[in-house]
This record gives structure tokens, sequence and C-alpha cells, in this order.
């Protein structure tokens, strides 16, 4: 349950005995919130008394990732069936999310029936909206004609794009196009030149959601997992006081702070990779068919009236409790499976 | 004597004309000669094997897909590019110029290769 503690990559100062005290209550279904530096907790399971103010705030959405629709290989022979128990999980949710967020790899191969299969199963999930970056299986089919067509209106170049929703700024990038040889994700110049001028004049005080399909830092170079030009986009966003990058790509959750830049990936709704360096290739993981469900997770994320702090709660499929991650000033993440 | 020399010497020049012309075809050389005109790429693991492979001209190289993942074959220098690749299927490009040609996978960049046509 908690490989999270395992990719601790911040030095953040937090109090490590507290919070592995709080990791242990994960098990159960605890909600975690640090906010300016303390540590409050909810249990789950008593979400409902809580979460009209204390939760909820102002603002929540919910990221999935890596639905790879197309994909039926013994990792998960039925990827469209994980993706319908996320959007159930979703649903039953106490709280409604303002919209969803997908950050790429939404289909397997970019075929239409794919993109098709997606948007059908997405017509069930109780949000107005849903935003989407793509990924690199994505892109597969004339540089990702397909998804633009189906998803990049009001969107430039391979896709990037900004809007504001109650007070947060949220922009969406794409680094999985014109990528080079040898080379990790990439955002490109027009973008970044783009993204430089998107947050120029916006106040410090905004706080910012940046989305994309690889992982904005980097977490492994020899599988690809990072962005190759990520740290001058990151330099845009120095100034602001709270800064949250989410990502998928890499199939499981990690997590990262560095100042008041909070780097968060999803679980994937169709099938695991492995822990860097631990197998031969970042390719799908096969796990024990009633292990599958706790593997693969959506990803809730709540923005607090008090403290400007966002709450990232992952929830695995199964529904086996949730596990704490790392967190940092404002920011909470904790996963929880949905099998 | 004389007449014998100088009819060897008439014979000499037709036969080694001959031996020339045989020479001079590469194309037959290289059907009798070389190694099956084909060479394998195996894609596994999410890598090119072998990641360099040495081939003369004429040689078709087929790669494989043995991933769970698609892959792509894409020159760096636009020499050729395979359409989306699942598992088990294959691309094939014939190298007709002698050169070193590097290539790699356009969704998983880190996998590199190369083509040394001899």
């Amino acid at each position: 349950m908690d490989d999270h503690i395992k990719h601790d990559h911040s030095h953040d100062g937090i109090d490590r005995r507290g919070f592995l005290k709080c990791m242990a209550w994960a098990g159960a279904g605890t909600l975690l919130v640090l906010d300016g530096g303390v540590v409050k907790s909810f249990a789950l399971s008593g979400l409902d008394k809580h979460s009209a103010h204390d939760l909820k705030g102002q603002l929540s959405f919910v990221q999935i990732s890596d639905s790879h629709i197309g994909f039926n290989k013994p990792a998960n022979p039925d990827v469209t069936a994980t993706l319908q128990t996320a959007i159930n999980k979703i649903n039953a949710m106490p709280h409604k999310p303002d919209f969803i967020i997908h950050t790429g790899d939404l289909s397997q191969l970019s075929k239409p029936s794919e993109f098709d299969t997606l948007d059908q199963a997405l017509k069930g999930v109780a949000a107005k909206q849903i935003y989407f970056v793509p990924g690199e299986h994505d892109m597969l089919s004339d540089n990702g004609e397909q998804y633009l067509e189906r998803y990049g209106k009001g969107t430039k170049g391979a896709g990037w794009y900004s809007f504001d929703h109650k007070g947060v700024h949220f922009v969406g990038l794409v680094n999985v196009a014109n990528l080079k040889a040898g080379g990790m994700g990439s955002l490109g110049h027009e973008q970044l030149e783009w993204l430089e001028d998107d947050l120029k004049n916006r106040s410090a005080s905004t706080p910012i959601v940046l989305f994309a399909h690889i992982p904005l830092w980097t977490i492994y170079p020899d599988w690809g997992w990072g962005t190759d030009d990520s740290e001058q986009a990151l330099s845009y966003v120095k100034r602001f006081g709270s800064v949250t990058v989410l990502n998928g790509h890499i199939h499981q959750t990690m997590q990262k702070i560095e100042g008041k830049v909070s780097f968060h990936t999803a679980m994937s709704t169709a099938f695991p990779q492995p822990a860097p360096g631990t197998a031969p290739s970042a390719g799908p993981m096969k796990v024990p068919a009633d292990q599958l469900q706790k593997v693969l997770g959506i990803t809730d994320v709540n923005y607090l009236v008090s403290g400007r702090s966002l709450a990232i709660v992952d929830s695995p499929l199964g529904d086996s409790g949730s596990s704490a991650s790392k967190s940092g000033r404002g920011l909470a993440v904790i996963g929880s499976s949905i099998g | 004597m004389t007449n014998r020399n100088m009819w060897v010497g008439g014979l000499a020049m037709p036969v080694m004309a001959m031996l020339l012309l045989f020479a001079g075809s590469p194309s037959v050389r290289a059907a009798d000669q070389r190694s099956a005109a084909t060479a394998e790429v195996k894609i596994d693991n999410f890598s090119f094997g072998p990641q360099t492979i040495t081939v003369p001209v004429g040689v078709t190289v087929t790669w494989t897909n043995r991933d769970d993942i698609p892959h792509t074959v894409v020159s760096t220098d636009g020499v050729f590019k395979s359409k989306v690749r699942d598992t088990d299927e294959k691309f094939s490009y014939t190298f007709t110029k002698a050169g070193t040609y590097p290539y790699f996978c356009s969704v998983h960049p880190k996998m590199t290769g190369k083509v040394v046509v001899q």
C-alpha cells in the first residue's frame, strides 16, 4: 500500500515521526491536511460530516490519468472496465467535483474507436466539465490530429491552454509533441513563450495549477520520466505563493515539494508500472488479479479556504483504504485505491 | 615456341576480359557470397536489440515489436519512419545507400538505435 513513502525525493523539514504516525492511520482511510505546517486529519468515513466546510472549501476537482483505452494485454485485459470503476468511485464521492482533469494517455494507439469508447464512458461521470492534455499515446496518428480534433478546441499549438476557476489559475501543458531522440518530455520554445506571457501579469497570490502528462520534474531519466525543458517553465512560476503540478505517465503516485511548488503524479486507471529501476523497463506491470484495483486510482483535489491550501487525495480503485503521501506547505497528498 | 607464346597471349586477353567482367558485377557477387538479404532487430523492454546493427548495402532490416506497448522506428535524419507498431507488428526498410542511420522511437525517445550500412 505505501509505496509512496519510498519515493520520497523531497527534503522539506517536515517532522517525519509525526508524518509517519499519520501514515499508519492512512490504512484506515484518512484524509490528511497540512495547513501551514500543521497536520490535521479527517477520517475518510466521516468525510460527509466534514466535507461541506472543512474539506470542500471553495474548489474541488478530480484528476484521472492514463486510461489507455485500447490496451488489452495481461497487465489489464479490460481497461474500460477499470475506467468505469474509477468513474463510479468519482460519482460516489460525498462531494461532487467541479470538473475532471485527465492528464493524458487517453488512448493506447490514438485510434478513433478508442477515443469514442473513452468519451462514451466519461458521459456518465458526475462532473460538468472535463479538461484534457494529451499523452504520447494520443499523438500516434499524424502528430495528434485525432486528439486535437476531439479535445483541442480553444487550445494552442499541440494543445496547450489555461483557464481560471474560483480564483485558481489552471494551465494545461503538452510535453509529448516533437520529442527528440535520446530525450525525455519536451515543452518547446513556442509553448514556453506562451506560458511566460500567460503568467506574467498575474498576482503572485494567485494559486497556480500546472498539469501535463509527463512529469515536470526529473524522476528517472533512463526511463524518460522527466521533461528536458521544464526548468524554464518552473522559473515562470517561482514567484507565485502556491503552485501545484499534476502529472501522469508513470502510473504510480509520486510527489516532491520544492519551496512553494508541489509536484504530484497520479495512478493510472488502466495498469501499474514498476517503481524506477525495479524492472528491466517501464512497461506495464502485471500484478495478481485481486491486487489490480489497489494499484489503479484517482486523485481528488480540494482547495481549502483557510490558508489557501490544497489537499490532494489519491484513491486506489479498490476500497481498501488510502495511503498518505508526502505533504508540504498547504498541501496534503493522500492515495487511496479503487479496489 | 614463339607461336605458343603468342597463342597463349592471344587467349589470355579474352580470358582476362571475362574475369574482369565478372569482378565488376557487385550484384552477382552479393547474391553469391554475402549473407542473407534481411536482418532482424527486436524491440523488447523499451530497447532495440541489437542497438547497433551493421549490414551490407541492399539489405532489408525488419524490426519486430515484442513489447506490450506500441513503439515506432523513426530515422533522426528523416530517412525512414514507421507507423506505430503494436505488439508483434513489424516494420521493414531496405537500405540502398551506405551510411550511418541513427534512429529512435518517437513515442519513447530514450530508445535509440543505429543501422550502419557498408
